[in-house]
């Protein structure tokens, strides 16, 4: 096995194969942990581990304060409307007041792309990108790989569709980036007004026929369709968009057996997919949720583990 | 006191002297060139090994004297066009008041004389506060002293306000300075959109932005019969397009800045907000077809688009962080490597677009040549002396340069406005 030497999380980009798969077989052995009876072990007593989130979440900010407990780290959440950064204080600024209180790792989410990079550049805390801007949704990607090869036993040679706006997705283009390490095929499929330039560029494949994609597909990431994109009149309507690019049970048809439908959540039901497909039986996008506590059980471990040698070697 | 330049290996736009000079110069002209001048009471300047040229001019800077004051002043950015080899800077409007009035470029002209560096000559707007409606006064600008208007920072989106702005501008004398954008094709887009903006996950801002303005500012000229200016050239389709204009006898002229025939948005990878700029650095495609069209002159000047902001105000996010970067020190360090040196222009070309073709442009008629009789604004130049462009050596107020710490060929030895010496290099 090899070893992780890395104290920050910022993008999939930066991961090796070996690296990822460390990740996958960490969270693997964490994952039962949550099944118990006394769901906490004490890996992480001491440790603080602070929720930077400047736009809102419910789910990943949940799972990452369910892992960091589970694991016995002190966790703290700090929301945008409450921070100091409405007085006009820089985030620089902010995260550097937090980690003078001794804190270990900085978990942030931002609107703007790099902002992470920012955090990872003038702290010593460890930080984990918990999402920034269009850009980069690593955790949420690792999770997704994760359920993949956990009901498949691989991830290498599958056909992975990642299905609806992919230009302001950030989980899209971390599963392209893991995905593509880890040897799958990716197709994306959208409306072309939703499509990024270059996207070809990164080894995908790019469609704008659902019913090929589905039918070709072992896992299929269906994105939210996110309001404000109507209104921005990237589409001609949302009920088009239901139509065209919307998953039903009609048409799942042609799909292979085994397919998987994911959703990084929330969904839209009605939109990208009907009910009778988000609780039907292709569905694992509860499944991604449970595995979610697992993966960042596994970072927090990995990336404190790192930080502390660091540290011990006085080299940051 | 009077100066004597000796042994000038003098470049001018048509020719390079191969024979060394001597140039005497006597309240602010250039009273004689030959080729030995025996003068009293003279300070003399030996230029041996260097080359002498018309003193730069530059008609796109950005000063922020009214308004920011913090990111830059006349007086800093004097002193930093002095130090970049340049005598003349046409100021840009878009400050705090804009310049869309006599009273403001009264103020700026006389601030500027009492600095004393260089010749600052402030760019009035073409609509009253740079908003797209109405026109300013520009018959009371142009007395006031401007010599071309502009709404630079966006572009004049309404085409029948440009329209009526080229008619009147024509009838006035004053040329129009176009910075072309289409702001509904740009959206929010910050960077060059490509798969670096994919990557990034930063809202692209497409070429056709620039190209469409362009196209519509080429058919106005042509249709009107008027001139127009189009400002910072980023694009290979622009190229094209005035490179067609002006295969068709429009009179349209054009300039580029130094970071984008130099850098590509690779320079903006890993979120470096100093190299955010606006155009935005484009494709290594659109630095060839710029190099070519200054090299067969469909490109016809040089200008930095010189844009200071302050660390604190281009220490944030990249979507958040203001456009622009400092150019008026680098300007002839990245001219001379990037085209000089490597064979794209040649000597009197460079003085062409950095000096005779911007004051040509603009109708400054006594300078952009090494003649006698004309304004003594001279630039000495070592044109191979290696160096590195170091933060702590800036002399603008604001360090925002994407080029700190990069080597250059070529170098401002010495500065000469109006027959003074302003920026001397004593390293």
């Amino acid at each position: 096995m090899s070893e992780w030497t890395k104290h920050n999380l910022i993008d999939l980009k930066d991961l090796t194969k070996e690296e990822i798969e460390l990740i996958l077989d960490t969270a693997k052995s964490f994952k039962e942990i949550s099944t118990r009876d006394v769901k906490k072990v004490p890996t992480l007593r001491g440790k603080t581990v602070v929720m930077l989130f400047f736009e809102s979440s419910t789910r990943t900010r949940l799972s990452f304060e369910l892992a960091a407990k589970r694991l016995s780290a002190d966790t703290l959440s700090v929301a945008a409307s409450s921070s100091s950064m409405t007085k006009g204080e820089s985030i620089l600024d902010t995260a550097r007041n937090i980690e003078a209180m001794n804190v270990d790792m900085i978990v942030v989410r931002h609107k703007s792309s790099g902002v992470p990079n920012i955090l990872a550049d003038g702290l010593k805390a460890s930080v984990i990108n918990a999402g920034d801007g269009c850009r980069a949704h690593p955790t949420q990607a690792l999770l997704d790989i994760f359920t993949i090869r956990e009901r498949f036993g691989k991830v290498a040679g599958l056909n992975v569709g990642i299905v609806g706006d992919i230009l302001h997705s950030r989980v899209a283009r971390s599963n392209i980036w893991g995905l593509k390490t880890m040897g799958a095929h990716i197709t994306v499929c959208g409306p072309s007004t939703l499509m990024p330039r270059g996207i070809e560029q990164l080894g995908v494949k790019v469609s704008h026929n659902i019913d090929e994609v589905i039918a070709s597909s072992d896992a299929l990431m269906l994105l939210r369709l996110q309001q404000e994109r109507q209104e921005d009149k990237f589409l001609p309507s949302t009920r088009e968009y239901a139509k065209v690019f919307g998953v039903n049970r009609a048409k799942l048809k042609n799909a292979k057996k085994h397919l998987l439908i994911m959703h990084p959540g929330p969904t839209n039901r009605g939109v990208e997919l009907s009910s009778d497909v988000a609780d039907g039986e292709f569905s694992v996008i509860l499944s991604q949720v449970t595995n979610g506590v697992a993966i960042r059980m596994a970072i927090l471990y990995l990336l404190l583990g790192t930080k502390d040698k660091l540290e011990l070697e006085g080299k940051i | 006191m009077s100066l004597l330049i000796k042994n000038a290996k003098i470049v001018n736009a048509d020719q390079m002297h191969e024979q060394p000079q001597d140039i005497l110069l006597e309240r602010g002209k250039i009273v004689k060139i030959a080729p030995s001048i025996k003068a009293e009471n003279v300070k003399i300047i030996d230029a041996t090994g260097k080359i002498v040229v018309p003193g730069l001019v530059d008609i796109h800077v950005h000063f922020r004297e009214p308004g920011r004051e913090d990111k830059e002043t006349i007086e800093s950015g004097s002193k930093s066009a002095a130090k970049g080899g340049f005598t003349t800077v046409m100021c840009m409007p878009n400050t705090c008041p804009v310049i869309d009035n006599e009273m403001i470029v009264g103020a700026i002209i006389n601030e500027a004389k009492r600095v004393g560096l260089v010749n600052v000559i402030p760019i009035g707007a073409i609509t009253r506060g740079q908003k797209d409606g109405e026109l300013t006064d520009m018959f009371e600008l142009k007395k006031a002293g401007c010599l071309a208007l502009s709404d630079d920072g966006k572009s004049v989106n309404n085409s029948r306000v440009m329209r009526l702005a080229m008619e009147y501008a024509d009838m006035v004398g004053l040329l129009l300075i176009e910075h072309c954008q289409d702001p509904l094709l740009t959206s929010c887009g910050v960077m060059n959109e490509g798969l670096n903006s994919t990557l990034l996950g930063i809202k692209g801002d497409p070429g056709i932005a620039e190209s469409v303005i362009v196209a519509r500012d080429i058919e106005l000229a042509h249709y009107l019969n008027t001139r127009v200016h189009l400002a910072h050239m980023s694009l290979k389709r622009s190229v094209e397009l005035i490179r067609f204009a002006k295969s068709q006898g429009i009179k349209v002229t054009a300039e580029v800045c130094p970071h984008h025939f130099t850098l590509t948005d690779d320079a903006v990878k890993d979120f470096d907000t100093k190299a955010k700029v606006n155009p935005p650095l484009r494709t290594k495609e659109d630095i060839e077809a710029l190099k070519q069209g200054l090299k067969d002159g469909t490109i016809d000047c040089i200008v930095t688009d010189h844009a200071p902001h302050t660390e604190e105000d281009k220490d944030v996010s990249f979507d958040q962080a203001p456009f622009g970067l400092i150019g008026l020190e680098t300007s002839v360090g990245l001219t001379m490597s990037e085209l000089v040196h490597k064979g794209v222009l040649t000597l009197p070309q460079l003085v062409e677009k950095m000096s005779a073709a911007p004051a040509r442009i603009v109708g400054l008629k006594s300078k952009g040549w090494i003649k006698e009789g004309f304004d003594a604004d001279i630039t000495i130049i070592d044109p191979n002396k290696e160096w590195v462009f170091e933060k702590d050596e800036i002399v603008s107020k604001s360090k925002n340069s994407p080029f700190i710490g990069r080597k250059m060929k070529g170098r401002v030895d010495l500065t000469i406005y109006s027959g003074r010496v302003v920026y001397e290099c004593l390293k």
